[in-house]
């Protein structure tokens, strides 16, 4: 097929079951429940298999999608998924949480003309269908090496060629898998109790269930990756003990970039304000979703405003109902146009009932004589002139503020750098605005043979930037390693 | 990783015990004023508790904790052999410890404890220590001995009189704070209301006084916010900026609100923790 044959293709993208709105706030379970193999196959022959194949410039990894799809359309799910793995460590993470919009499928052919074609081919559900399909497949024997590079057998692990991960976000688990494929011996340190990052104690259960980012661990795990959980980087060791005491020939950096901001607004330390790290936290981390059966407790209020426009408020205001608020509302100061949410993220969070207050900034936090928060005083903005980020700025109008009655409010409006291991790690060059200075090619930081990547890089971006920072620095780290080995 | 109670001690019973825990990489790098994050099973909360002490060759920490909810009544039935689920730490800055005279440390209740570790840190550099513990009557008192191993003068007051001074710490301290003008710093570690009464009373005499802060925490390194305190009109993160603080700039009316974010889940935890204790009792 050409690209032409676009026009005149009219088969809709095939749509994803999904748990019934009214059903699905009350449980914790996956909302989206994927393709179905006639579903994937439907959908996959959507695909042109382009010449010159746009889609893939979308891709922050560059994943050859025509070629993973070519082998789906085949019906060849082990090859498809070999195509993926060469290029993602964490596809059936990345099928179901990247901004595909905004990626993959915002570059396909097939969305230039979405009343003729039926919009862009579902790249991530593919993805998504793929990886799930083979992990479900596999059993025994190989099966860690082959989740996590397609092949059948991997190297065997050379104690003699050390590295140490700092974080066990999405970003250190690509370093480990890649390099543990090649026999090197990862050992990654995480603050937390629980291995994953964001994927676990940010990104709620019923977007991404805990049980996939397990599979993966254990697939490391299997492979010869140690991980070694309730270290804190800069207080339990630092990274000049790993490197001079403990050996380890290379570090890398992925401790993210968890500092949750405030706003500097009066009443935030009121009782019924809490950062969406410490809401999320509470929730996903600690399970307090299913409290009392797990003990961490959580804040639950009828109202609830939660302040931002991002995938981390979408993911607190759904969590909010689901712990049973009445009424959810986000407060957002453009419109709906600007907000940076995952499209699907905010159909979903539409669906199940939540509240868009847009053009709307908190000016104040009220309470009562305890202090505990009964409402926000609002600022009615208008939008002015794009600003840097080309989005138009928005502009408050004179006089025109109002009340929105909550008892919770969960600030959602961003993170910056944990400064504890930045400020134990001397000789650590690190941006103006504190992030850590990193070699845009290899990821190699201003110290030797130690590398950085992923939010603490960055700024807060995706799962699957911080993947391919990963990978390129597991990359630098092997060579460097394995010389001419490789 | 097991983190193995290496021993245990039931300083009061029912109430208050210590446990000496098996945790070389925490032992190595802890210092006075340290805390660590702890879970007792795979569905805990997890609960901020002071490096009491320390050894670093042994590769053990010592905690002292009093039992006020779900986690701590859990650890309390906990036995030498047995293992926490986790153990996370060093956290939180050290107590800034310098040669500078005389340090009255004050210790109420398990607040001891923590003070404890802070007033060996001080006598270590060569300061002259004063500790002032106190408690509601003379079977509660902890560590008077311990204290006295290292401290020239152990001052002691309980509510009831049954030893040392009839009332509280906080008059003690007054008392020897208008006789002794070379006083450089009040240390205080316990109870919200009593590190306030502290930092009332020493006040009027221009004595720098630390406290050390209770809030509640999550993760203990900085990436929730649930510990913020107000010091000196600025939010403050109590596990990373302190959580020893300018007991004179604190607003501690804020912690003891905060403090009860929880309480009807808490209640709950602990009503069927206790249910399921005597259950198993076949009470
Ligand atoms: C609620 C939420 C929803 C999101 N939704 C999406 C989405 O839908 N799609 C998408 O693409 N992206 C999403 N993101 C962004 C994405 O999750 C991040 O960009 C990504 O996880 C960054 O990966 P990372 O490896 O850099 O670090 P992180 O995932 O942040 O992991 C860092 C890890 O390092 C640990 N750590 C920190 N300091 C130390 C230390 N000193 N020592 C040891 N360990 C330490 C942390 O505990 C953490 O486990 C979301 C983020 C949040 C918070
Ligand atoms: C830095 C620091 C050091 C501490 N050191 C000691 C110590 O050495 N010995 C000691 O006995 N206690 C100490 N505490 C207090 C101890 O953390 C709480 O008593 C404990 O969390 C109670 O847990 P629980 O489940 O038994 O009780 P819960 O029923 O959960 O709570 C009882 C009360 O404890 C407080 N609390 C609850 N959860 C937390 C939490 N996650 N973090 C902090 N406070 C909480 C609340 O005020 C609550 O009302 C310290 C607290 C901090 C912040
Ligand atoms: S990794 Fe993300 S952007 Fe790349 S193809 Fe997959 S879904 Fe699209
Ligand atoms: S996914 Fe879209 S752009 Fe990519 S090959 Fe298929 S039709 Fe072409
Ligand atoms: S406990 Fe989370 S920031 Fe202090």
């Amino acid at each position: 097929m050409t690209e032409k044959a676009a026009k005149t293709i009219r088969r809709p993208r095939t749509e994803m079951p999904v748990q019934p709105p009214l059903v699905r706030i009350q449980n914790y379970l996956e909302v989206a429940l994927g393709y179905s193999e006639e579903d994937a196959l439907t959908e996959a022959s959507r695909c042109l298999q382009c010449k010159k194949p746009s889609c893939r410039q979308g891709c922050p990894v560059e994943i050859d999608i025509k070629g993973f799809i070519g082998q789906l359309q085949k019906g060849d799910v082990p090859g498809a998924y070999k195509v993926l793995r060469e290029y993602n460590s964490l596809p059936s993470v990345c099928g179901r949480v990247c901004p595909q919009e905004n990626q993959c499928e915002g570059m396909c052919v097939m969305g230039k003309n979405p009343e003729k074609t039926g919009g862009p081919v579902a790249i991530g559900r593919l993805e998504r269908f793929v990886a799930d399909t083979f992990a479900k497949r596999l059993a025994g024997g190989d099966a860690a090496c082959q989740q996590i590079t397609g092949e059948a057998a991997c190297r065997m692990t050379r104690d003699d060629l050390t590295v140490a991960c700092v974080g066990a976000g999405p970003s250190s688990l690509t370093v480990a898998g890649y390099l543990a494929s090649l026999g090197i011996k990862v050992t990654v340190f995480e603050a937390l109790h629980e291995v994953g990052g964001v994927l676990i104690y940010g990104i709620p259960e019923f977007r991404l269930p805990k049980d996939i980012v397990r599979r993966e661990v254990d697939a490391m795990r299997e492979l010869g990756v140690e991980f070694r959980t309730n270290w804190v980087g800069g207080k339990s060791f630092t990274v000049k003990e790993l490197m001079e005491e403990q050996g380890f020939k290379a570090v890398f950096l992925g401790v993210g970039a968890g500092l949750p901001q405030f706003m500097h607004i009066p009443g935030e330390n009121d009782i019924g304000v809490f950062s969406a790290n410490e809401y999320l936290t509470r929730a996903n981390l600690g399970r307090a979703y299913d409290f009392p059966n797990h003990d961490t407790p959580t804040f639950k209020a009828e109202e609830v405003c939660v302040v931002g426009g991002g995938n981390v408020a979408m993911d607190a205001a759904r969590t909010a109902l689901r712990l049973g608020a009445k009424k959810v509302s986000i407060v957002y100061r453009r419109t709906k146009a600007e907000m940076p949410a995952r499209a699907e993220e905010l159909e979903h969070a539409i669906e199940e009932g939540v509240k868009l207050e847009l053009l709307s900034a908190p000016i104040a936090l009220n309470a009562d004589e305890g202090r505990r928060l009964v409402g926000m005083t609002a600022q009615q903005m208008k939008l002015g002139e794009p600003d840097a980020s080309g989005r138009r700025r928005p502009e408050p109008i004179e006089g025109a503020t109002r009340e929105i009655p909550c008892q919770l409010v969960i600030i959602a409006v961003g993170t910056r750098p944990n400064p504890i291991l930045l400020e134990a790690t001397q000789g650590l060059a690190l941006t103006k605005r504190g992030y850590i200075e990193a070699n845009p090619e290899t990821g190699e930081t201003s110290i030797h043979n130690v590398f950085a990547g992923g939010d603490i890089v960055t700024g807060a971006a995706t799962v699957i930037s911080a993947m391919g920072a990963g990978r390129r620095a597991a990359k630098e780290i092997a060579k460097r390693l394995l010389g001419t080995e490789l | 990783m097991k983190y193995r109670i290496l021993k245990k001690t039931v300083l009061i019973p029912g109430q208050t015990s210590l446990l000496v825990i098996d945790a070389p990489h925490v032992a190595k790098k802890a210092k006075p004023g340290n805390f660590v994050i702890l879970r007792t099973s795979e569905k805990g909360e997890r609960i901020p508790l002071t490096i009491a002490d320390c050894d670093p060759e042994a590769g053990t920490i010592t905690i002292v904790f009093l039992v006020v909810g779900k986690t701590t009544a859990e650890m309390n039935t906990f036995e030498e052999g047995q293992s926490l689920h986790d153990v996370c730490g060093p956290l939180g800055r050290p107590t800034h410890i310098e040669k500078q005279g005389t340090v009255i440390c004050v210790g109420g209740g398990t607040g001891v404890a923590a003070m404890h570790h802070i007033a060996k840190g001080h006598a270590a550099i060569g300061n002259h220590v004063v500790a002032i513990v106190g408690a509601r009557n003379k079977d509660l008192l902890l560590f008077c001995n311990e204290l006295g191993s290292f401290c020239p003068e152990v001052l002691i007051a309980t509510d009831d009189g049954s030893m040392g001074h009839h009332g509280f710490v906080t008059d003690v301290l007054k008392e020897r704070l208008e006789q002794d003008k070379d006083v450089s710093e009040v240390v205080a570690v316990g109870p919200v209301p009593m590190m306030e009464a502290v930092s009332k009373v020493t006040k009027p005499f221009g004595v720098k006084t630390t406290v050390s802060l209770n809030a509640i925490m999550v993760d203990g390194i900085g990436m929730c916010g649930a510990c913020r305190c107000t010091v000196g009109g600025e939010t403050k993160f109590a596990c990373v900026d302190g959580p020893e603080f300018d007991g004179h700039k604190v607003d501690f009316g804020e912690l003891r609100l905060r403090l009860g974010q929880f309480r009807d889940q808490e209640k709950q935890s602990m009503e069927l923790f206790q249910h399921k204790c005597h259950c198993a009792e076949g009470k």
